[in-house]
């Protein structure tokens, strides 16, 4: 068996040398690097703040995105990865939408250095200025932000039972990454690094219908061949929809946003717990999300010649 | 007298007809030297001086295939993507029926696309 194949070997060999002409080639490995989406240069910091996050309640969204984006933020980025008290950014948005115009608790947490908790006192915060009456709208000023850290209320947050389910939930808590000031104020805390934030909707799923499957038979020569068939199958999963958020620590606007969506489908009777697909589905997300901030190398081979 | 300047028109017909093979023999010779050092110091790492050699090598031999393709690929391996597109395309241009250019290019089309989708995104 060994005989035969190594002649189709030897056979394609000169087959491809005829074709080239006999010129001498070399493959060599090769790292083509892919340019990131976003100048981070005027940074030397970032801060993964938190995340607005919904969906299952089996896993901590805002937790578990805040400390695996971290862990590969460390390893593989150029920037100093800020350890703080991951921000309770649903309850900030909330706080934010129920406070009427006065000094407080949509502030910016102080739980951001290392040692501190979210226990600790909220800084003293300049009155907030007075809001525009009813029916008018509230005047957006990027260049001169309020110097507060106070946000315009959220419109529709109170009317919410706490959870958020779907992408139509999530929608409700956008406008807390357009808040300027609040950003900014993050950032003069932590000496103006660059700020990730978003929304991370990880959400059960199933589906049933006809998927197709191989499976090894035997034909009447006696050879095992691969057969493709169709096979009725109820399966369940998840989804993960995640949208990264890149905010300037400087001025606190965005700077850029990326949305993503993977999901995962397992047998019915397959016992796959939410945390483990959380992790095989951002798996495939991390690569895209660092591509946006340093250079990513995609590895391969070419052939030089001589 | 005659045959004696007969022989000598022969003689300047012939070289004038020989030189430009001899010197595009000499340049390719030469190119090859350089191509052949440039792929022996790539396949130590040392991408920046193949990269010069294989320009120096298709500045001496412009219709040298394979050296544009081993530009092509350095200028890849740099991050170079418009030049290394340009490269891939003379190479094909002088030698189309080259399999190994061929697949080169297409694997490295693959990267550049992805790479413009990528920006187009934003």
């Amino acid at each position: 068996m060994t005989g035969p194949r190594n002649a189709a070997a030897v056979a394609s060999l000169v087959l491809l040398c005829t074709a080239i002409g006999c010129t001498n080639f070399y493959e060599v490995p090769i790292e083509t690097p892919i340019q990131p989406k976003m100048d981070v240069t005027p940074f030397t910091r970032i801060l993964v703040a938190g995340f607005i996050s919904g969906g299952s309640d089996d896993v901590d969204g805002n937790l578990e995105t805040v400390r695996l984006l971290r862990s590969q933020l460390r390893s593989k980025s150029t920037l100093r990865v800020i350890e703080a008290e991951v921000l309770p950014l649903v309850d900030i948005a909330r706080e934010q939408g129920k406070e009427p115009a006065g000094p407080s608790s949509s502030s910016v947490p102080t739980g951001g250095g290392p040692g501190q908790t979210p226990a600790d006192p909220p800084p003293s915060t300049p009155p907030v200025p007075q809001q525009p009456p009813a029916g008018e709208p509230t005047p957006q000023q990027p260049s001169t932000p309020p110097a507060t850290g106070q946000v315009a209320p959220v419109p529709g947050l109170e009317s919410t039972d706490g959870k958020i389910r779907n992408e139509k939930d999530l929608e409700r808590y956008q406008s807390i990454f357009e808040n300027v000031a609040f950003w900014k104020k993050l950032g003069e805390q932590h000496q103006n690094p660059l700020i990730v934030t978003g929304t991370v909707l990880f959400t059960n799923t199933q589906s049933s219908g006809f998927v197709n499957q191989n499976r090894e038979i035997i034909d009447p020569l006696g050879r095992r061949v691969v057969q493709p068939y169709r096979v009725y199958m109820e399966r369940k999963g998840f989804i993960i929809e995640p949208r990264f958020v890149f905010i300037d620590g400087r001025t606190g606007a965005v700077l850029f946003s990326d949305r993503f969506h993977e999901e995962v489908l397992y047998p019915a009777s397959q016992q796959t717990p939410a945390l483990s697909s959380y992790f095989e589905l951002m798996d495939r997300l991390i690569p895209s999300f660092l591509g946006s901030l340093s250079t990513q190398r995609i590895r391969g081979t070419r052939v030089l010649l001589k | 007298m005659n045959q004696t300047v007969m022989f000598s028109r022969a003689v300047i017909v012939a070289s004038m007809l020989v030189m430009p093979v001899a010197a595009w023999a000499s340049a390719r010779s030469d190119a090859k030297e350089q191509v052949e050092f440039g792929i022996k110091v790539a396949q130590t790492g040392l991408w920046r001086e193949a990269q010069y050699r294989w320009e120096r090598a298709v500045e001496l031999d412009p219709t040298y295939a394979e050296a544009w393709n081993n530009l092509a690929i350095a200028y890849e391996h740099t991050g170079k993507f418009d030049d290394a597109r340009k490269a891939y395309e003379t190479a094909l241009k002088l030698d189309p029926k080259n399999t190994l250019i061929r697949q080169n290019y297409d694997l490295f089309k693959e990267i550049n696309d992805r790479t413009q989708k990528r920006r187009g995104g934003r």
